[in-house]
């Protein structure tokens, strides 16, 4: 049943593919992103779900399935109501891409063994980067040239780094040796420690890059700038969740193996790296969809801090927020790119006053930044305080005074130019553009924002417990 | 068995020297292309045994790293209609010397790594750290996309080399793997080659910095 997550969006995309109808083409995503979705949750529900040996699900594994499917479907929706104004500009290939993502990521999530997890992460990065290009201007395919080549080294790094793994668990002997996870984690005690510390600082700074944890972020403030709303949204909460899975599977083998307290210190000090970078550049950024890429950048990196820091406090408050995270910036994206297409500009000099010309989008817009700044009662805000329970707990209190100082330097810094852009009054000019709020590009986003809030307000019990099976593999509890 | 690969691997050194060295494109090509085929002798050599998938791996790999991949960045080359690296970031003897420090570094790290019973007596480590360096060095120093696709192609060798020592226990997943995603990456960034050189008039990277601090 699990391939079946795999199989029916590259079907559909082949069906795009051959598909002559443009306005009808966009459809196929919603269909696809219901079938998912449902697809999804019956995989995760189920008691014997079937896993083959190089396919099944692992406890994080789940939430990141969910998570993707859910964000495929908002924006997928989304997508109908953006491709429509943009009727004029083929978009067989948009689609396509979308749909191969789609399938490539599922392959990710469900891979049980680490060169399939490889391969379907490298497939992930060929799949998006034509989405990146799909504006074709001369910015767009700076952009996907950096995102490709970046993001390819990065994962050229993360193949060495899977060699290095596999060779630290070769067997004297020349036994054949598996790369399965969990074959891998049986071993773990036997596993060669040089080779396995190197492996994982080349698999750290592998999918790290793809992650887009500083200093291997370049690539993202240009991507999500040149990208529209839609892939930015799929971007950050989709392929950044994809290879911080990879990271958590590779951080569950070394601790297995005896070297939580190594993992630990690399994964704190790239996250907090990265908080600062982030924290850096949103000073004064005056490209509103650069600071959301900045913002994705951070809140990669409190992923990661919450993951080094460890104890079941942190490691619960990572795994939630790492769905409060995806769901807020598919918030935040989408209705950033409208603000985009109804000023033709993403620069707070030309744009302001977006709540009077765009009363959803512009208020989305500030209450997305508000979420994901951890303002009560959204999600993030629990998550994010989780995260710094769980620092103290553990006694880390420095880096939770660090922490705290950084979100707050964070906030000041995300929200001069959030009111920029929502505060004021439109230009003239802003006001004759064709683009108004609607139901195809406004109900996704409210739906995302809605999620958001209820995660803030109440955790089923269902996804609690995913959470917190999600947290004890993180802590390699049993 | 273990002198031919090494003399193999020597050759792919000094050819990560030349590849640093060189000027001309065409000349970048060529060399990345003998590096190619150089490797593709490597799974046959590993095990005087000769078994169909790793005769296959071989075929593969001269065909596409040979072969393939060098005759559509010929083609990018005369589509582009360019011969030289211009002003590179950091010269061509700069690089070159770095590339050599890099190597001796490489062999140093090398010798910290327990390697098992057997491999020992290859230079398959130093000689992987080496490629990838030089790729590294090619990618961040040079300006032409061109050049620039040629540093991935070389890193990819690099990885590849240290592939070596795990055909025999790793299943052949990770091998094709490689292939597969590399014919598909050159595809694709051939492609955004063509269009870069479209929209810019020019090839060189230097012209991609709207999108800056």
């Amino acid at each position: 049943m699990c391939l079946w997550l795999v199989i029916l969006p590259l079907i559909a995309a082949g069906i795009a593919a051959v598909m002559p109808w443009q306005r009808l083409r966009p459809w196929l995503l919603p269909l696809v992103g219901i079938a998912h979705v449902i697809l999804s949750a019956l995989i995760v529900k189920a008691v014997d779900p079937h896993y083959t040996r190089y396919l099944g699900l692992d406890e994080p594994g789940r939430l990141v399935l969910l998570l993707i499917s859910v964000l495929f479907l908002i924006c997928s929706v989304y997508a109908v109501g953006y491709l429509r104004f943009l009727v004029d500009r083929p978009n067989r290939v948009f689609c396509l891409c979308l749909l191969l993502f789609l399938g490539t990521a599922s392959l990710v999530i469900l891979s049980r063994t680490l060169g399939l997890m490889w391969v379907a992460m490298e497939a992930t990065t060929l799949s998006t980067a034509p989405l990146i290009y799909f504006k074709r201007t001369p910015r767009s395919i700076e952009a996907t040239w950096k995102y490709l080549l970046i993001c390819s080294v990065g994962i050229a790094l993360a193949l060495l780094g899977s060699f290095f793994m596999a060779y630290a668990a070769m067997d004297v002997n020349g036994q054949p040796t598996s790369l399965r996870f969990d074959d891998l984690l049986a071993n773990a005690p036997q596993l060669s420690k040089p080779w396995l510390h190197v492996a994982f600082v080349l698999l750290l700074v592998g999918y790290g890059t793809k992650m887009g944890l500083a200093p291997m972020h370049t690539w993202k403030p240009d991507a999500y700038g040149e990208a529209s709303g839609l892939v930015g949204a799929l971007l950050a909460g989709g392929v950044t969740n994809c290879a911080f899975l990879a990271l958590l599977r590779v951080q569950h083998i070394c601790r297995a193996a005896g070297e939580a307290a190594y993992t630990s210190h690399l994964l704190i000090l790239l996250g907090l790296i990265s908080i600062i970078t982030a924290a850096i550049f949103m000073i004064g950024q005056r490209d509103f969809k650069r600071l959301l890429a900045y913002s994705s950048i951070e809140h990669m990196g409190i992923l990661a801090l919450g993951i080094g820091v460890g104890g079941w406090w942190a490691s619960f408050g990572a795994m939630l927020h790492m769905l409060n995270n995806g769901l807020t910036k598919c918030v935040l994206f989408l209705s950033a790119g409208n603000i985009q297409r109804a000023y033709d500009s993403k620069l707070t000099a030309q744009v302001h006053g977006a709540i009077r010309r765009l009363p959803l989008s512009g208020t989305m817009f500030l209450l997305g930044f508000l979420a994901i700044t951890g303002s009560p009662p959204f999600g993030p805000f629990i998550s994010q305080f989780t995260i710094l329970n769980g620092m103290v707990q553990n006694h880390r209190f420095v880096i939770a005074g660090v922490f705290l100082l950084l979100l707050l330097i964070v906030f000041i810094g995300m929200g001069r130019t959030v009111l920029d852009v929502v505060q004021g009054r439109p230009s003239a000019q802003s006001r004759k553009t064709a683009f108004r709020d609607n139901i195809l590009t406004g109900v996704p986003i409210v739906a995302a924002l809605a999620l958001v809030l209820l995660l803030g307000v109440h955790i089923p019990a269902s996804l609690h417990r995913l959470l917190d099976d999600a947290a004890k593999y993180v802590e390699n509890q049993p | 068995m273990d002198t031919p690969i090494n003399a193999i691997l020597v050759v792919v050194i000094l050819l990560n020297l030349f590849l640093l060295g060189s000027s001309r494109i065409r000349a970048l090509v060529q060399g990345a292309a003998l590096q190619g085929t150089l490797l593709g002798f490597l799974p046959v050599l590993v095990n005087p045994e000769l078994s169909v998938l790793r005769t296959l791996v071989a075929i593969a790999t001269i065909l596409l790293k040979g072969i393939i991949i060098p005759q559509m960045l010929f083609k990018a080359l005369r589509d582009a209609q360019i011969k030289r690296e211009v002003e590179p970031l950091i010269g061509f003897v700069p690089t070159m010397l770095f590339g050599a420090v890099g190597t001796a570094v490489s062999i140093a790290f090398a010798s910290k790594l327990p390697l098992l019973k057997g491999h020992a007596e290859l230079i398959v480590v130093p000689a992987s750290f080496s490629t990838i360096f030089t790729g590294f060095l090619l990618l961040t120093t040079r300006v032409k996309a061109i050049t620039q696709t040629i540093g991935y192609l070389v890193l990819e060798n690099g990885i590849y080399i240290f592939g070596i020592l795990l055909l025999e226990a790793v299943p052949f997943l990770v091998e094709l793997g490689i292939l597969l995603d590399l014919f598909v990456g050159i595809f694709v960034v051939s492609i955004i080659i063509n269009h870069i050189n479209r929209e810019f008039d020019s090839l060189d990277t230097n012209r991609l910095t709207s999108l800056k601090e």
